[in-house]
């Protein structure tokens, strides 16, 4: 590994003077590493960069699509909530309506049926007025002939006569009494 | 060896000092190898800084044919060491002093430059082989033939032959009077200075640190004896700074070189000059 060389073999040694082997040998052994790194290694490195450049983009990409899918997604949802919420509304506005109209027509029902009642109770009353005046004047007729026949002695159960005279004395009574409301 | 009187031995391994023989300084023959096959003389031989120099090529291919044969998206150790390496040159030299754009096409160029260079330059400080490929002058100088081609052909072709010529010569009107003088110097600095001193600043680099290294390993074995052991330990820790220090100057030498290439070829490239 240590050659010796004589001095005196290097008669011409200019250390400036490039030796044309040496020359040669350089210029291959360059030429040959440049030809391996331009032809082949260095071309599938740039390949290989400019895949992992795009792999680092797309991964932004995909995010970026994400986020806006997201955002629609959300403005979807907003606006269904929305509708919602709108519809929830209507619907209140509607019950409320209902429950309004049902009870105005519960109201006019009771007032109906109210006065149906109040109506057949009149009725009711006005027919009992009239049975129990029908059955007084007939009682209030016999008393009366009874006592008048008593005070004056004499039978007055002759029936022309006795009808005659009491309803006579009724109507009498009756004008009394209806000019006694009449002032009243 | 022969016993002709003429001859004196680069490093004789049984030399030490109080022993009777002078300390064999490194020199210009600490350079120069027999070959290992063929004649010094015809021109046609093998020698030790060849073998060396395409032994740092097939490192070279292999290390970036592991690395990026089959790179994959998710990088290994390997391809990311190598992917660090090529992003250096390529973001950290090409792009910046030329640009990305006009720099694209010289990347591949400027990254085996500055990987061969550093290879070559390792081969320092690597056991066994322990000889800088590039102070051999030939190598630096091969190097930059073929950067001086490039940039010559690429002035040229981008300004026309009057257009180049200007380029070179640092034609500006407005220099007047002295403008004869500037083109002058111009011409002969780009045109003859540039090359030279671009390949032989890497050899002269190269050569003075390992004639450092060589000093002080050789002063290192010729101390060992008697009182020359003490001086031969602070010898030997010198040669371990200036392991550290050529590792750090081998690497900056690569770049240096890249660099310069760069700045030849962006100055080819540039619209005014």
């Amino acid at each position: 590994m240590n050659p010796l060389v004589p001095l005196a073999a290097a008669e011409m040694e200019n250390p400036l003077f490039p030796p044309l082997p040496e020359l040669v040998i350089g210029f291959l052994a360059f030429v040959i590493v440049f030809g391996f790194l331009a032809k082949k290694l260095l071309p599938n490195i740039n390949r290989v960069l400019e895949e992992r450049r795009e792999a680092i983009e797309g991964g932004i990409e995909k995010a970026d699509a994400a986020k806006i899918e997201a955002e629609s997604v959300l403005e979807q949802y907003k606006a269904q909530l929305a509708e919602a919420r709108h519809e929830a509304a209507r619907m209140r506005q509607e019950a409320t309506e209902q429950g309004a109209a049902i009870i105005l027509e519960m109201r006019a029902e009771g007032q109906r049926q109210r006065e149906e009642i109040t109506a057949a109770g009149h009725v009711q009353i006005e027919a009992d007025r009239k049975a129990a005046a029908a059955a007084l004047r007939q009682d209030v007729g016999k008393l009366a002939v009874e006592l008048a026949g008593k005070l004056v002695g004499e039978s007055l159960e002759d029936h022309a006569r006795q009808s005659r005279t009491v309803d006579r004395f009724l109507e009498g009574l009756e004008d009394s009494a209806s000019k006694a409301e009449a002032a009243r | 060896m022969s016993a002709d009187p003429t001859t004196v031995l680069a490093f004789e391994t049984d030399c030490h000092i109080f022993s009777g023989c002078g300390f064999p300084a490194p020199g210009l023959h600490s350079f120069l190898f027999e070959p290992i096959i063929g004649d010094a003389d015809s021109n046609i031989y093998f020698n030790k800084t060849m073998l060396l120099a395409l032994l740092g090529t097939v490192i070279i291919v292999g290390f970036f044919w592991a690395a990026f044969r089959k790179p994959k998206v998710v990088p290994g150790k390997l391809q990311m060491v190598a992917e660090t390496g090529y992003d250096f040159v390529r973001r950290g030299i090409v792009y910046e002093i030329i640009g990305k754009k006009d720099g694209e096409k010289y990347v591949p160029l400027m990254v085996s430059l500055f990987f061969f260079v550093w290879m070559m330059n390792l081969w320092s400080i690597i056991p066994l082989a322990q000889f800088p490929v590039t102070s051999i002058i030939a190598y630096p100088a091969a190097l930059a033939l073929i950067v001086y081609v490039i940039w010559m052909s690429l002035t040229f072709k981008t300004h026309g032959f009057v257009g180049g010529f200007k380029n070179l010569t640092g034609y500006d009107k407005s220099l007047g009077a002295v403008l004869p003088m500037v083109m002058v110097i111009e011409f002969f600095s780009n045109v003859l200075v540039r090359p030279f001193t671009h390949a032989v600043r890497l050899f002269a680099n190269m050569f003075a640190g390992h004639t450092l290294l060589l000093l002080f390993t050789i002063a290192s074995w010729y101390l060992l004896n008697g009182i020359g052991i003490a001086y031969a330990g602070v010898s030997f820790v010198m040669v371990l700074v200036m392991t550290v220090f050529e590792l750090f100057i081998q690497a900056v030498q690569a770049y240096v070189f890249v660099l310069l290439a760069c700045s030849f070829i962006q100055g080819a490239l540039a619209k005014h000059h």
